[in-house]
């Protein structure tokens, strides 16, 4: 196929995937109504629609695999849709599969591989084989509808329509007047208001109720209520509701009046005009029996009726737009730039205010400084807000894989979502779907218990997941939480040791809850352990690690026959922080504020060594310390003297690089922190989660905003730095993962380690 | 100037069509300006003050869906003159027959290639230059000195 144009292209990729969740989200309540017994005909149709678009474009832009799977669905649905079929277990799952396979292709296509997907062709075979369909007659010769309203049916339509009249529900026309500039709205209303009373089946506008600013619409209803309810319910819309009679003397099946007999949709406002002519219009007369209600306006405000959750669906595709991600990252640095700029801004000022003759230009561009700094803080925050995305996105796939691996572990499980609508960054959410993915599985697998097992322990048989969402702070908390068996920290303790992960003495000493997080420690949660400890199992270092690298903690408690709980916290964003910036020995750190609980003063005195540890008891509380020199293998007082000079010089000729514009700063000891006479140190209480611990600095620096850039691939190894940033004044300082650093450190990993981290340059 | 308008709810589809109308190494005869709807809604709130040339338009929508547009445009004075395109899959012929019963003037096969849309537009809009159509002139008419697709 010619190719049409990149953003075409690109519009198809991230339209693809919309369709393919929302697919998704359909999918789960299509389940959940086949279970319940109430099929919404709505659904079907919308997953149909949602294929048959898939189909339509991925033809269109050369991805056949994907086009072959969406006409082979398209017919199964297709049937589904028209009655053909019923939704069986079977056709759902096939349905699910190919969610997943959408997924698979879409990434496949995306990177312009032919990698074969063996499991494509093998759907394709079942779905091909298809479900044994049912015949149907057409609708025209079984009802002897007007053919004026046949005309205007899609194939769906009729078949609603069919459905309903078998159901012997009553039909009713519904003619509402619309102006054109509030009729998405007022269309929701109505639509909202007669829902619980039937089902629409067409919406027609009438052709002569119609001006420039205004348009008439004939609404085809299904209905068991009565034509007063129905008139009753509606009154508000200004709507115009008339039972269509049944054909004289008809019997259930009778359907609709041919013709103008009796009122109804008479021939003038739905038949077609003859077949085929591009001219000549046929001119329908409007119902004569009510003429003024044509004049009649529309109450398009209908009062103050929200139903914002059904509203919505219509407008969102006027008002939104989707952006790339990096586009935003690109947007996101050059506001990192501006603020370099800013600060630049900020030193000149400086100067100008010290030149005593340049005062009032120095005020007047002090000002200018401060509206500039304002508006870029705006910026900032506008950028991140867009970056926001509900974990709703998250919670519909894992909401899949909890359907998908109950079923193939033969265990009943409810999952009850809340908080879906809680926003994170949209990195954050991509990065989530894996661990939390693994969390799921792993709940389900080695939590919840078979039935047999659950029911001798008097538990329900269907075992519950809650999947919890919110926020706290400049945090997101993600719960798991099962009410499975629990894990068993004891054997956790006798696989640890046995692994010699820890020793006889620490395995007596540890606390319950301490002896839960061994299950993080790679080695101890290994697949073939999973039988073994019979709780959690397959790689929890691996879940650990990854949502550390997003900014964030795991915790779990557990209690045996109860039940166990997974704890997520997450940073909001990872674009831009807070940060406490520190000095240790010469060097410049940045430590994330929002691990930073407080920063208090180190007295030598009051530091207590217990078990290797070194202890200070704050606030009646004990806090393990970490000196970050020794941590970073630095040495304050040799180098001390040496590397200043070395800094200086450094920064210098980077200034230099940048045109010049720090180029006479004054870069001194008193800036970087360094009073050589003072041996005084503080202590930077960092925490996350339920765990703390004091960092040892040698100064405190003070409090900015950063950027961070992450480490190119050649420092991708380092571990316990989420990055670098550059700070105001052209310094570059590492920022600490304080996460990644409070668990090392808490679980011994500083006292093991062989050799310091390096830390140079 | 020719106006035409996409109905079709499928961003990523309108964003091929209009790519194609646009695409100025074989772009048509005339100067054209697109507008989009998403809907058939849509599609009638902007009617009225769009002074189209050509609706190009899905059948399968929500709502209003584009045998309803088809028909309405087709009743009214206003719109009767305007051509009408129909894109949609060939698996839904019924719709397609329909919609072609009701007055649109073709109906292209989804999916289709630029150049064939280009042509099949060309054509709508040259009948549409040279007058009513006629019941004989059912087959397109000779495209003159119109650059091919």
């Amino acid at each position: 196929m010619v190719d049409a144009g990149d953003r075409a292209r690109d519009e198809f990729f991230s339209e693809a995937q919309e369709i393919v969740e929302g697919l998704g989200r359909d999918l789960l309540a299509l389940d959940e109504a086949v279970r319940a017994n109430r099929v919404d005909p709505d659904l079907i149709n919308d997953i149909f629609r949602a294929v048959h678009t898939l189909k339509g474009l991925a033809g269109l832009f050369g991805a056949t695999r994907m086009a072959t799977l969406s006409h082979e669905l398209e017919e199964v649905l297709d049937n589904l849709r028209l009655g053909r079929i019923d939704v069986s277990p079977v056709v759902l799952d096939m349905l699910f599969r190919s969610i997943e396979l959408y997924g698979r292709i879409l990434q496949v296509e995306k990177d312009g591989s032919e990698l074969p997907i063996p499991e494509v062709d093998e759907l394709l075979r079942e779905l091909h084989r298809g479900f044994g369909q049912r015949e149907q007659q057409p609708l025209a010769a079984e009802y002897d509808l007007d053919p004026g309203l046949l005309a205007v049916l899609t194939e769906y339509e009729e078949h609603r329509l069919r459905t309903n009249i078998q159901s012997g529900l009553i039909l009713y026309r519904i003619r509402v007047h619309f102006q054109l500039a509030t009729i998405d709205q007022a269309l929701d209303e109505l639509k909202a208001t007669a829902k619980p009373f039937g089902e629409i089946i067409t919406y027609l506008p009438t052709g002569t109720g119609a001006d420039a600013d205004s348009i008439e619409l004939d609404i085809l209803m299904a209905s068991r209520s009565s034509v007063d309810e129905l008139r009753r319910a509606l009154a508000e819309t200004g709507a115009e509701v008339e039972e269509i009679p049944r054909r004289p003397g008809g019997d259930v099946s009778g359907g609709l009046a041919a013709g103008a007999a009796g009122g109804g949709f008479d021939s003038g406002g739905l038949s077609s005009r003859p077949a085929m002519s591009a001219s000549g219009p046929v001119s329908p007369h409007p119902r004569s029996s009510d003429p003024g209600a044509l004049a009649a306006p529309p109450d398009s405000g209908a009062g103050g009726r929200k139903k914002r959750g059904e509203l919505g669906s219509i407008r969102s595709v006027a008002q939104t737009v989707r952006v790339d991600i990096n586009k935003l990252d690109r947007l996101m640095n050059t506001v990192g730039e501006l603020a370099l700029v800013r600060s630049s801004l900020g030193a000149i000022v400086e100067r100008l205010r010290a030149t005593p003759a340049e005062r009032e230009m120095s005020l007047e561009l002090h000002r200018l400084q401060r509206t500039f700094e304002r508006h870029l803080a705006a910026i900032q925050q506008g950028i991140l807000e867009v970056r926001m995305v509900p974990l709703g996105q998250v919670f519909d796939k894992l909401a899949r894989v909890v359907r998908q691996i109950s079923r193939d572990a033969d265990k009943i499980v409810n999952l009850v979502i809340t908080g879906a609508e809680t926003e994170v960054d949209k990195l954050i959410v991509e990065e989530l779907s894996d661990p939390l993915m693994h969390m799921m599985r792993n709940a389900i697998d080695h939590g919840i218990e078979t039935r047999a097992e659950r029911e001798a322990v008097g538990k329900p048989a269907v075992g519950t997941i809650a999947l919890n969402a919110f926020q706290k702070g400049n945090h997101v908390v993600i719960e798991i939480e099962d009410d499975g068996r629990g894990i068993d920290a004891t054997r956790l303790l006798d696989v640890a040791l046995r692994r010699g992960l820890i020793t006889q003495e620490e395995a007596r000493t540890t606390s319950y809850r301490e002896a839960l997080t061994l299950i993080f420690l790679p080695g101890v949660s290994t697949k073939s352990d999973v039988s073994e400890i019979s709780g959690r199992g397959v790689g929890m270092d691996v879940v650990k690690t990854n949502i550390g690298r997003l900014g964030g903690v795991i915790d779990v408690t557990s209690e045996v026959g109860i039940g166990t709980k997974m704890t997520v916290t997450l940073p909001i964003t990872l674009a831009i922080i807070s940060a406490l910036i520190v000095r240790v020995a010469d060097r410049l750190f940045a430590i994330p504020l929002a691990n930073v609980q407080e920063a208090v003063g180190l007295d030598d005195h009051a530091v207590k060594r217990i078990d290797g540890r070194e202890m200070i008891t704050l606030r009646n509380q004990t806090l393990q310390l970490c000196y970050l020199t020794r941590l970073f293998g630095l040495d304050e007082e040799e180098e001390l003297s040496s590397r200043i000079a070395g800094l200086l010089g450094g920064t210098r000729s980077l200034g230099g690089v940048r045109g010049g514009i720090t180029g006479s700063r004054k870069l001194d000891r008193s800036s970087l922190g360094l009073s050589p006479g003072s041996k005084r140190k503080y202590i930077v209480v960092t925490a996350v989660g339920t765990k703390r611990l004091g960092l040892v600095v040698s100064a405190l620096i003070g409090q900015q905003d950063v950027v961070i850039k992450t480490f190119g691939p050649s420092l991708a190894s380092v571990r316990g730095f989420a990055g670098a940033t550059e700070l105001g004044d052209q310094r570059i300082a590492l920022v600490i993962d304080a996460p990644a650093l409070i668990f090392e450190v808490l679980s011994g990993g500083d006292r093991a380690r062989p050799e310091p981290r390096g830390v140079h340059g | 100037m020719t106006r035409i308008l996409i109905v079709e709810d499928s961003a990523a589809m309108r964003a091929y069509v209009r790519s194609a109308l646009e695409d100025p190494a074989m772009s048509l005869p005339e100067e054209i300006e697109i507008t989009e709807a998403a809907n058939g809604l849509s599609a009638l709130r902007l009617l009225p003050r769009g002074r189209f040339d050509l609706v190009i338009t899905d059948i399968n929508m929500p709502d209003v869906n584009g045998l309803e547009l088809i028909r309405f445009m087709r009743q009214n004075p206003r719109y009767e003159h305007i051509g009408l395109l129909i894109i949609s899959t060939q698996a839904s012929e019924r719709d397609i027959e329909r919609g072609l019963a009701l007055g649109a003037d073709r109906f292209l096969p989804k999916p289709f290639t630029p150049e064939a849309l280009r042509e099949t537009v060309s054509e709508i809009l040259s009948v549409l230059r040279s007058g009513p159509v006629t019941d004989e002139m059912v087959e397109p008419l000779d495209r003159g000195d119109e650059v091919q697709g």
